[in-house]
């Protein structure tokens, strides 16, 4: 029986030459991931188990971009714990504040995910490497725990979704659009315990950027992972980045999936999210009007340079609305210094914005933007959960950059062809 | 024993809010557990109560603090139609014992009588005089709860250092 890409690297990092569906697999990693919240929580475990050593000091990331630079006392000291563990095991890739990004875009950028690498990390959006071909998926902290002490971790070999891309985009239609079609179709719990598997003619337009927002909201479906095919543009992207040996995977020809999703990309609008489900979605005409207090932009669904350029488009010359607060979040100081080298920076302030170091801070309500009662956000982050970026009475509408620059301009929600 | 009873996609924000995860002791955790819907929760939750609810339990988030704080509170186990799968495997590796029943989960009400035995997965409500059968676990994730959780199992077996 054919295998899905999921599943071959599954396969080859299990020592098997073949995995099927529901299997359980322990499976070799390439790289183990936390941050500042959840790294805390895994050294505590691992520290109560009485562990002593780590598989490698070279494929554990430890990225400290959640509450940095650091909100208050409590953030501070886990960030210390964070710090001491690695220190005590000399690890290579430990990112603190000044040279640290939001982890998902931090990760691909420094070269430590590539295709048909099996990842994980205590963050559900790990999925994001997913762009690059690679296995990624978001555990716990104990999971981490596990992972740096053995270099292994435990998977139900997932079955799969195929989600064939066809058609050409329409201007101001990203890949915020087509993962939030997506959702809106499918459901939150529409790709549970099972792989996301792009494919199809509509894969080649899509840039990286596109490709790693896409990835990085299959969480939001449920999914264990989302999956690209390797493509030039994936190597063009890799190239200087990772000069390790790597190994692309296609899927085989008679690969077997649970169904067929087809989105075709010339019919999709821009598209948002209303409260409280990423699944709630509206195409940008059916929510224009709804008055907004908020925007941010940035995270590490939307936070990259691409991302950074179609808000700068939309903004340029214009002021953000009176009584609107707008907020942009490079996910990286490289992607900060290009911003900077491009005028993107300058844009944005001459705009009214306020520009931040990287940090996820308020796509979780931690800081850099927390909402009041009964105000509403629109925000290029994941999640529109109750009482995520505030109280429970404040609101958060999913959107695009292109959407959230326009609507920071009018004060509501705003199609980006008619600011 | 008291049941509380909640409905499809309850996220990891609502079980922890993020605003809290900045201090993960179990006792802070515990407090503030279910707030952002149901501010009662914390406060009349008992040891061995069970928490019943629809599908895709614990979506979002990976934070472990989600079932660390469900089992600090004193729940007894979790009986969901589905659960979200980084809930799901945190739960396991936790050893907080979790049982995925949409029958149960649609059936048992907020005050009934209800037993479970983890062994076999048969969940019983005296209450209404029903039983169900939860999908039992594979052998290799009974024994990662038999062992206490999964670093105690990989110690165990001799694989972690």
């Amino acid at each position: 029986m054919g295998m899905t890409m999921t599943q071959k690297i599954l396969a080859k990092h299990a020592g098997l030459d073949a995995v099927e569906a529901g299997q359980l697999i322990e499976a070799r990693l390439d790289l183990v991931l936390g941050n500042d919240i959840t790294t805390p929580v895994a050294i505590t475990e691992f520290d109560k188990a009485g562990l002593t050593q780590v598989f490698d000091k070279d494929k554990i990331a430890i990225i400290l971009d959640h509450y940095t630079p650091c909100k208050d006392i409590k953030a501070a000291q886990l960030c210390a714990q964070a710090r001491a563990f690695a220190q005590r095991f000399d690890i290579t890739h430990f990112y603190d504040v000044g040279q640290m990004g939001v982890e998902h875009a931090l990760v691909p950028e420094k070269g430590l995910a590539a295709p048909g690498e099996a990842i994980i990390g205590a963050d559900s959006h790990t999925c994001t490497y997913g762009a690059l071909g690679a296995f990624s998926t978001g555990v716990g902290s104990t999971d981490m725990a596990a992972g740096m002490a053995t270099g292994l971790c435990w998977f139900k070999v997932p079955p799969a979704i195929k989600v064939t891309l066809k058609g050409k985009r329409k201007p101001y239609v990203g890949g915020k659009d087509v993962v939030l079609h997506l959702i809106g179709e499918i459901g939150v719990d529409g790709g549970l315990y099972q792989s996301l598997e792009f494919a199809g003619e509509g894969v080649a337009a899509l840039t990286m950027d596109d490709r790693f927002t896409i990835s990085n909201m299959a969480i939001e479906a449920g999914a264990k992972n989302g999956i690209f095919p390797v493509d030039d543009k994936t190597r063009a992207y890799l190239d200087g980045r990772v000069d390790r040996p790597w190994e692309a995977v296609e899927p085989d020809a008679d690969a077997v999936y649970d169904r067929e999703v087809v989105i075709d990309l010339s019919s999709l609008r821009p598209t948002v999210a209303l409260p409280h489900l990423p699944s709630n979605t509206r195409t940008v005409d059916e929510a224009a009007g709804i008055p907004i207090q908020q925007v941010v932009i940035g995270s590490c669904t939307n936070g990259r340079l691409k991302d950074l350029q179609e808000s700068a488009d939309i903004l340029k010359g214009k002021k953000v609305a009176r009584g609107v607060r707008c907020i942009v979040i490079p996910a990286t100081q490289q992607i900060y210094m290009d911003a900077l080298a491009q005028g993107l920076i300058q844009t944005f302030i001459e705009a009214g914005c306020a520009v931040s170091t990287p940090t996820c801070g308020p796509c979780l309500g931690g800081h850099m933007g927390v909402l009041a009662d009964g105000e509403r956000a629109v925000s290029t982050t994941n999640r529109n959960f109750v009482g995520r970026m505030g109280p429970v009475s404040s609101e958060i509408i999913l959107a695009s950059p292109a959407v959230a620059a326009a609507s920071a301009i009018t004060g509501c929600i705003t199609d980006p062809a008619k600011v | 024993m008291n049941v509380y009873k909640y409905g499809d996609n309850v996220d990891t924000d609502v079980i922890i809010p993020a605003r809290y995860l900045n201090a993960p002791d179990e006792k802070s955790l515990a407090s503030h557990c279910m707030e952002d819907i149901d501010a009662q929760f914390s406060s009349t939750v008992e040891l061995g109560d069970i928490m019943v609810a629809g599908a895709n339990f614990g979506c979002g988030s990976s934070r472990e603090h989600a079932p660390l704080a469900i089992k600090a509170c004193g729940v007894k186990c979790v009986i969901a139609a589905s659960f979200a799968r980084i809930f799901y495997r945190n739960a396991i590796n936790i050893g907080f014992p979790i049982l995925e029943c949409p029958e149960a989960a649609a059936a048992i009400l907020p005050g009934d009588a209800v037993r479970v035995d983890f062994k076999t997965g048969v969940i019983t409500d005296e209450t209404q005089g029903r039983t169900f059968q939860a999908a039992p676990f594979p052998a290799f994730i009974d024994g990662i709860i038999e062992s206490g959780g999964l670093l105690k199992s990989l110690k165990a077996r001799g694989v972690a250092k």
